[in-house]
C-alpha cells in the first residue's frame, strides 16, 4: 500500500515538477533566456487565482482564469521590461547580455516576491481544489484534484508537443532554438517568434502556479525554491531540451517521494541535490543536453 | 509696491527671528511636558501574527492617550519591521535604543529573534518585552543571571506552559469524553517546539494519551501528504500539534486528504479569522490553544478589545495581539508607578506588575522562581483557552467555565466509538 502510495503522490508532484520546468527549458532553448523571476511568475498566478477566487468570492474556476491571464500578463512584463531592455542595450557587451539577464530576471524576481508580501503578507495561499473530494485507489485515498493536477500538467505538456511538432509556429519555435540566424534568413521575423515563445511560457508557467496552489498551497517566501527547482530539473535533464526536462522532473519527483516516504520528509530535497551536483561532475550537459 | 531696501529687509528678519525665537521659548517648556513615552515594537509586517502586534500595540497606545496619556504624557509607538530577521530585528533595536529614544522594546512572536535581542536588551540596558516567543530558554537565561539578563520579559507562556495547558484539555475532553487513548506528537522543528515536544512527551500520557510516535518536520516542508501518511499508519485517535511557521498548507492538506483523524494542539496561524479564509474553510474542526479569543469574555477586556481590533483593522488580532497590548498597558502603568522612565527602576516597576489584561490577570515571576520574568500561570491568572474551528468561528471549549459549545468534527472524522464499532 505504500508502494502505491508511493507512487501515484510521486507521479502527480513530478507532473506538476515537469509543466513547472518545461516551461523554463523552452525559454531558454528559444530564446536563451534563463528567467530567474520563474518562481515570482507562478505566485503572480497564484495570488491572482487566490484573490479572485477567495478574496472576490468568485469562484475557483474564474479564479484559475484569472491566475492563468494574469500569469501571462506577467510573462510579458518580464520580457517587455526586464529582458528586452537589456538583449537590446548598447551599454551591455554582447557576450555579458545573458548575465545581465540572468540577474535583471532574478532581481525581478525578488522585487515581485517582496511586493507579493507586502500586500498580502507572507502567508500561504491556497486556491480551493478544482474538483474536491477523494478516490479510494486500492485503499490509498487520493484526492480528486491530486488527479486532476497530473492530468491537467500532462494535457498542456500534451499540447505543447503537438503544438511544436505540428504547427507551423511551433516548427518556427524549433528552428530558432536550434539556429536562429537561419531561421531569419528565411525570413521569418525573430521578435514575432519571442512574443510566441513568451505566451506559452506565460501559459505554462501560469497554469503551474495555479495548480500548485491548488494542491499544496504557495506562499511569497517560497518562490526562490519554486525557482531553484525548476532550474535544478531543467540543468539535470539538459538546458533546452524539453524531454530531458520531464524526464529529470519524474526523477528528482519520485527520489524526493521516495526520500519523504522512506527516510525522513525532513531530507526531502537533498538525494535530488546531490544527484544534480554528481551529474554537473561527470554530464556537466545534464542528461539529455546538447551543449 | 516698492521693493524694500537691504537695511529694511536685514530689519525685517530680524525682527521675525526674534518673534521666531521668542516662540520657541515660550514652547519650550510645554514641549518638555508633553515628551511622549516612546515604545518600539518590533515586529514582522507581512505576517499576519507580525503585524497584529504592531496594530494592537498602536491601538492600545491610542486607547490610553485618549485617557490623557501616562501624567499628561502620550504614548508614541515607533514600529520597525524586521523582516522575520534576527539582524534586522538587532538593528531596529539597536536603533530604538540610540536614534530614537525609546524607553521599551515590544518585539516579535518568534523565539529565534527574541533570544537574538534579548542579550541586546541586557547590553544597552532596554526594557524589553516578547509578546509572542514562546521558548523556555527566554527565562531560564533570566533566571541564571538575572543582574545582567533583567531587561527582558516574557509577556507570553512559555513552551512548557503551553503544553501543559494542551495536556489539560486533552485529559479534560479528548479523555474523558470523547475516550481517546493515544496521540501523536507532530512539531516544527523550531527553538520552541523543544521544550513544547519535551512537556507533550511527558503530560500527555499522565492526560490519559499514550504517544504512539513523535514527528518533528522541517518549517519549509509544503507537501505533508507523507507525514499525515505517517502518522495514520499509527492509528492515532488525535494528532497532538506544535505548528506557528507553518500552519495553513497542513491544514488545508489534512481536509484535502481527508486524514481521519482530529487535529489538536497549537497551531499559531489558526489564531486569527483570516485562517478560515486563507484555508477556505479547511480550518473546520480544527483544535487550537490561544490566550485569548475574539469573542470569548478570557476578562471583561478581552472582547471589547477585540471589538475595536476588529472595527480598526478589519480582522481579528493574531493571538501576539491581545499581549502585545496588554504590554504597552503594562509598560505605561510601570511608568507611572516608576515616576521614570529610567530602565532599572522601569524594570522594578515592571516586576510590580499585576495587571488584569485581554488574557488574565498579568503578574512575572520573580527572580527566584524558574520562569523568571515569566507570565504566572494557573487559574486565577493566564491559563489560555482551547477553541475549534466551526463554521468559520472559534467557539470555546475549555476550559469549562468560558466553554460556548461543544466539540464538532467534519464527517470524514472518525472518533474512537467510530473506531469500535467498525
Amino acid at each position: 500500500m505504500l508502494a502505491l502510495q508511493i507512487l501515484i503522490d510521486g507521479f502527480a508532484i513530478s507532473a506538476l515538477y515537469a509543466l513547472g520546468a518545461v516551461g523554463f527549458t523552452l525559454i531558454f532553448g528559444v530564446s536563451g533566456v534563463l528567467n530567474l523571476a520563474h518562481g515570482g511568475l507562478m505566485l503572480i498566478a497564484a495570488v491572482a487565482a487566490w484573490y479572485t477566487a477567495g478574496e472576490l468570492h468568485a469562484g475557483q474556476y474564474i479564479g484559475a482564469i484569472t491566475g492563468l491571464a494574469f500569469g501571462v500578463l506577467a510573462a510579458f512584463l518580464t520580457y517587455f521590461v526586464v529582458v528586452r531592455p537589456i538583449q537590446r542595450s548598447r551599454a551591455i557587451p554582447r557576450d555579458e547580455t545573458e548575465i545581465f539577464v540572468l540577474t535583471g530576471t532574478l532581481l525581478w524576481g525578488i522585487m515581485i516576491q517582496e511586493a507579493v508580501a507586502y500586500f498580502f503578507s507572507d502567508n500561504p495561499l491556497t486556491v480551493p481544489a478544482l474538483i474536491s473530494g477523494v478516490a479510494n485507489i486500492d485503499g490509498v485515498r487520493v484526492p480528486f484534484n491530486e488527479i486532476l493536477v497530473a492530468v491537467i500538467s500532462w494535457l498542456s505538456i500534451g499540447l505543447l508537443w503537438i503544438l511544436v511538432n505540428r504547427t507551423r509556429a511551433g516548427k518556427a519555435l524549433l528552428a530558432c532554438a536550434i539556429n536562429p540566424r537561419g531561421l531569419t534568413l528565411l525570413g521569418f521575423e525573430l521578435g514575432r517568434i519571442y512574443l510566441l515563445v513568451w505566451l506559452i511560457y506565460g501559459l505554462l508557467v501560469a497554469a503551474a502556479g495555479v495548480l500548485l496552489a491548488t494542491f499544496l498551497g504557495t506562499s511569497s517566501g517560497n518562490t526562490g525554491a519554486l525557482t531553484a527547482s525548476a532550474f535544478s530539473i531543467v540543468v539535470l535533464g539538459g538546458l533546452g531540451s524539453v524531454s530531458g526536462s520531464l524526464i529529470a522532473a519524474y526523477v528528482v519527483g519520485y527520489m524526493e517521494t521516495l526520500t519523504a516516504y522512506l527516510v525522513s520528509p525532513q531530507i526531502r530535497t537533498i538525494p535530488s541535490l546531490l544527484l544534480l551536483v554528481l551529474v554537473l561532475y561527470v554530464r556537466p550537459q545534464g542528461l539529455l543536453g546538447r551543449r | 509696491m516698492s521693493k524694500p531696501n537691504p537695511s529694511q529687509q536685514n530689519a525685517r528678519y530680524a525682527a521675525l527671528a526674534a518673534v521666531l525665537g521668542l516662540a520657541a521659548f515660550a514652547a519650550a517648556p510645554l514641549a518638555q511636558a508633553a515628551e511622549p513615552i516612546r515604545i518600539a515594537v518590533i515586529a514582522e509586517n507581512s505576517a499576519i501574527g507580525g503585524i497584529a502586534i504592531t496594530n494592537a500595540a498602536k491601538l492600545a497606545a491610542d486607547e490610553i492617550n485618549a485617557k490623557g496619556g501616562v501624567d499628561g504624557r502620550m504614548i508614541e509607538i515607533i514600529d520597525y519591521d524586521d523582516h522575520n530577521s534576527a539582524t534586522d530585528a538587532v538593528r531596529a533595536f539597536q536603533r530604538a535604543a540610540s536614534q530614537d529614544h525609546a524607553i521599551a522594546v515590544i518585539s516579535s512572536y518568534m523565539s529565534e529573534v527574541a533570544l537574538a535581542l534579548e542579550p541586546w536588551a541586557a547590553r544597552l540596558h532596554m526594557p524589553f518585552i516578547t509578546p509572542g516567543a514562546a521558548s523556555n530558554e527566554i527565562t531560564r537565561r533570566i533566571h541564571e543571571d538575572y543582574e545582567h539578563n533583567k531587561y527582558t520579559f516574557h509577556g507570553y507562556l512559555t513552551s512548557t506552559e503551553l503544553a501543559q495547558t494542551v495536556c489539560n484539555f486533552s485529559h479534560d475532553v479528548l479523555v474523558t469524553k470523547l475516550h481517546m487513548k493515544s496521540t501523536v506528537v507532530m512539531s516544527e522543528d523550531a527553538a520552541w517546539t523543544k521544550p513544547l515536544d519535551n512537556e507533550y512527551l511527558a503530560c500527555l500520557p499522565k492526560a490519559g494519551l499514550t504517544v504512539l510516535d513523535h514527528i518533528r518536520f522541517s518549517p519549509d516542508t509544503t507537501d505533508f501528504t507523507p507525514l499525515f501518511n505517517q502518522i495514520e499508519a499509527k492509528h492515532p485517535d488525535v494528532i497532538t500539534a506544535g505548528i506557528s511557521h507553518v500552519g495553513v498548507q497542513p491544514t488545508v492538506q489534512w481536509a484535502s486528504q481527508q486524514v481521519p483523524i482530529p487535529m489538536s494542539g497549537i497551531s499559531s496561524q489558526a489564531t486569527t479569522d483570516t485562517f478560515w479564509r486563507d484555508t477556505n474553510g479547511a480550518a473546520q474542526g480544527v483544535i487550537l490553544e490561544e490566550n485569548a479569543a475574539p469573542n470569548i469574555a478570557v476578562t471583561a477586556k478581552t472582547i471589547p478589545f477585540a471589538q475595536a481590533y476588529i472595527k480598526r483593522y478589519g480582522v481579528t488580532p493574531g493571538y501576539a495581539g491581545y499581549s502585545a497590548a496588554d504590554d504597552v498597558n503594562i509598560i505605561a502603568e510601570a511608568v507611572k508607578r516608576a515616576k521614570s522612565t529610567d530602565p532599572d527602576k522601569l524594570v522594578a516597576a515592571l516586576e510590580q506588575t499585576d495587571y488584569i489584561g485581554t488574557m488574565g490577570r498579568i503578574q512575572f515571576y520573580g527572580r527566584n522562581e524558574p520562569f523568571t520574568h515569566g507570565l504566572r500561570y494557573g487559574p486565577g491568572y493566564v491559563t489560555g483557552v482551547v477553541v475549534q474551528w466551526q463554521d468559520g468561528k472559534q467557539v470555546a471549549i475549555w476550559p469549562a467555565d468560558i466553554a460556548t459549545g461543544e466539540l464538532k468534527f467534519p464527517s470524514f472524522i472518525k472518533l474512537p466509538e467510530q473506531h469500535a464499532g467498525k
